[in-house]
């Protein structure tokens, strides 16, 4: 690895990026969204759905003719973090320069502060509490490289997750029944076209996470594993057999996607876990080199 | 589908003449409220000096700009809106009624439907729900001409709002006075829908 690129990481530029990332995500949808919104509005059979996607696509224009938000929820701020290799950075300060980050964006844009301590709740109108902004750290395999991307996860959504510990007896069959009753169930709620993240397998926590993962993944792209990637194409097409369409107002377009994210599990077990995306599916990158940042989504 | 204009407040005559599937937009003041102002309000025993009767409340929580005194001539209550959208209205569901009784409001606007105790309350006490776009924020607040005064702001940014609107639709009756919920009729139609979607993927229902 000697002659690979290699990267030190400035913290100030970290803190800077976090801030920006925040008020671009809750601005600009990424192109995969709107490819998926333009999608649903070619194979949409109901009238007042049409209309209802019609007026999201409108926002989406306005959004960035106005330089607004997209939607008023903040959302909870989560930041994954995917560090190359040949990159020093301390981890410690990085965390803490994240927290600045989302304090400054909350402050300076304003931005409405959607965080309250859970017991209390109390809002230190700062975005931030403890454990929140959530930090998940990973590592890949890019030299030189670091990656930071932001998604302003709202509760609406958010709400709509769900896990169940099923056993080995219980099969896939129950797995997919539990996504399909889990999409019923929220409805309108959870401001539908949805991405449908699921977690299959691993421990409750990883599932969960899977879920998250799952929810939060581009437009357009497939699971790593043949039998999850099966699995989408299938609950995917059942979902939008529902009608329960746009804002829970009746349609074909219940989801833009059912994602499925799959983990190794025990031999007891059969756990899976929903976790929902709303349409405004908000999220923004900044990738860190020995060249600079750029930002995309 | 008849589409309605009005100038908020509202009488009994003019909600109960509304039917779900109809449009509705509205101009004048619109109230904003959330879980934290209902649960003081009807937990906790606070009060509004606010008059609600025959008024539309949206559930909210905007972000917003503080202004300087300098600019109160244009913000009265302090506040700039900066991004005003709706929340999802299902957690605020065992609050309708008592809005209704208590308050006097006679329009619930919000996303993703009521329940049957909503649905009862609008009969009873002549209501409806309108269904405005979830995430269509940066639209809807081109729809709101001022902040025009706030109340219970320790609660902020779930105060209890007080908006000068124009123009606010057009928005979709959901729910009626007379039985009517586009919500419920999805849902039966999922319902109705499952085996067979489940069958589609090889699961006996």
């Amino acid at each position: 690895m000697a002659d690979a690129p290699r990267l030190i990481v400035d913290i100030p530029a970290v803190e800077e990026a976090a801030k920006l990332l925040y008020i671009r995500a809750l601005k600009i949808l990424p192109d995969d969204v709107k490819a998926g919104f333009a999608r649903l509005d070619r194979g949409e059979s109901d009238a007042t759905a049409r209309t209802i996607l019609a007026t999201m696509i409108e926002n989406i224009a306005v959004a960035e003719r106005t330089e607004n938000l997209l939607c008023q929820d903040t959302g909870i701020p989560i930041y994954n973090v995917a560090i190359g290799r040949n990159v020093e950075v301390d981890g410690v300060a990085l965390k803490a320069a994240i927290g600045r980050g989302v304090a400054r964006a909350t402050r300076e844009h304003p931005l409405r502060s959607s965080v309250v301590h859970p017991i209390t709740r109390k809002n230190n109108h700062d975005s931030s509490g403890r454990f929140v902004p959530v930090i998940n750290i990973d590592f890949i395999d890019e030299p030189g490289v670091l990656r930071l991307e932001m998604i302003p996860k709202g509760s609406g959504s958010e709400n709509g997750s769900f896990l169940k510990m099923l056993i080995p007896a219980d099969g896939i069959d129950a797995v997919k029944a539990f996504v399909i009753d889990r999409v019923i169930e929220a409805g309108g709620k959870v401001c539908p076209p949805t991405i449908v993240g699921v977690g299959v397998g691993g421990t409750s926590d990883l599932c969960m996470h899977l879920a998250k993962v799952a929810a939060t993944r581009a437009l357009g792209t497939v699971c790593g594993d043949p039998e999850g990637a099966k699995l989408e194409g299938e609950l995917s097409r059942a979902v939008n057999s529902l009608g329960i369409g746009p804002q829970g107002l009746g349609g074909d377009s219940t989801a833009f996607a059912v994602h499925v994210e799959t983990a190794a599990t025990h031999i007891t077990m059969n756990p899976v876990a929903v976790n929902i995306q709303c349409h405004s599916a908000r999220r923004a990158t900044a990738t860190f080199t020995a060249l600079g940042v750029e930002v995309g989504f | 589908m008849t589409h309605h204009d009005f100038t908020m407040p509202i009488s009994d005559a003019q909600v109960r003449a509304l039917r779900a599937g109809d449009t509705v937009t509205l101009d004048g003041t619109l109230f904003g409220i959330r879980d934290a102002t209902q649960i003081a309000m009807f937990d906790r025993g606070r009060t509004t000096r606010f008059d609600l009767r025959g008024h539309a409340v949206i559930h909210t929580a905007p972000n917003v700009r503080k202004v300087p005194p300098a600019e109160h001539n244009l913000h009265p209550a302090g506040y700039a809106p900066v991004c005003i959208g709706t929340t999802t209205s299902d957690r605020m569901e065992r609050f309708t009624r008592p809005l209704m009784a208590q308050y006097g409001v006679r329009l619930v606007i919000g996303k993703g439907g009521l329940r049957q105790g909503s649905l009862d309350a609008f009969r009873d006490l002549g209501g409806a729900y309108l269904a405005i776009i979830g995430g269509t924020a940066a639209l809807e607040t081109t729809w709101i001409e001022q902040i025009e005064d706030v109340d219970l702001d320790d609660l902020n940014p779930e105060s209890l709002w007080k908006f000068r609107v124009k123009g606010f639709g057009p928005l979709l009756v959901g729910m009626d006075s007379h039985g009517g919920s586009l919500y419920s009729a999805v849902q039966k139609t999922a319902a109705d829908r499952r085996a067979a979607a489940l069958a589609s993927i090889g699961v006996k229902a």
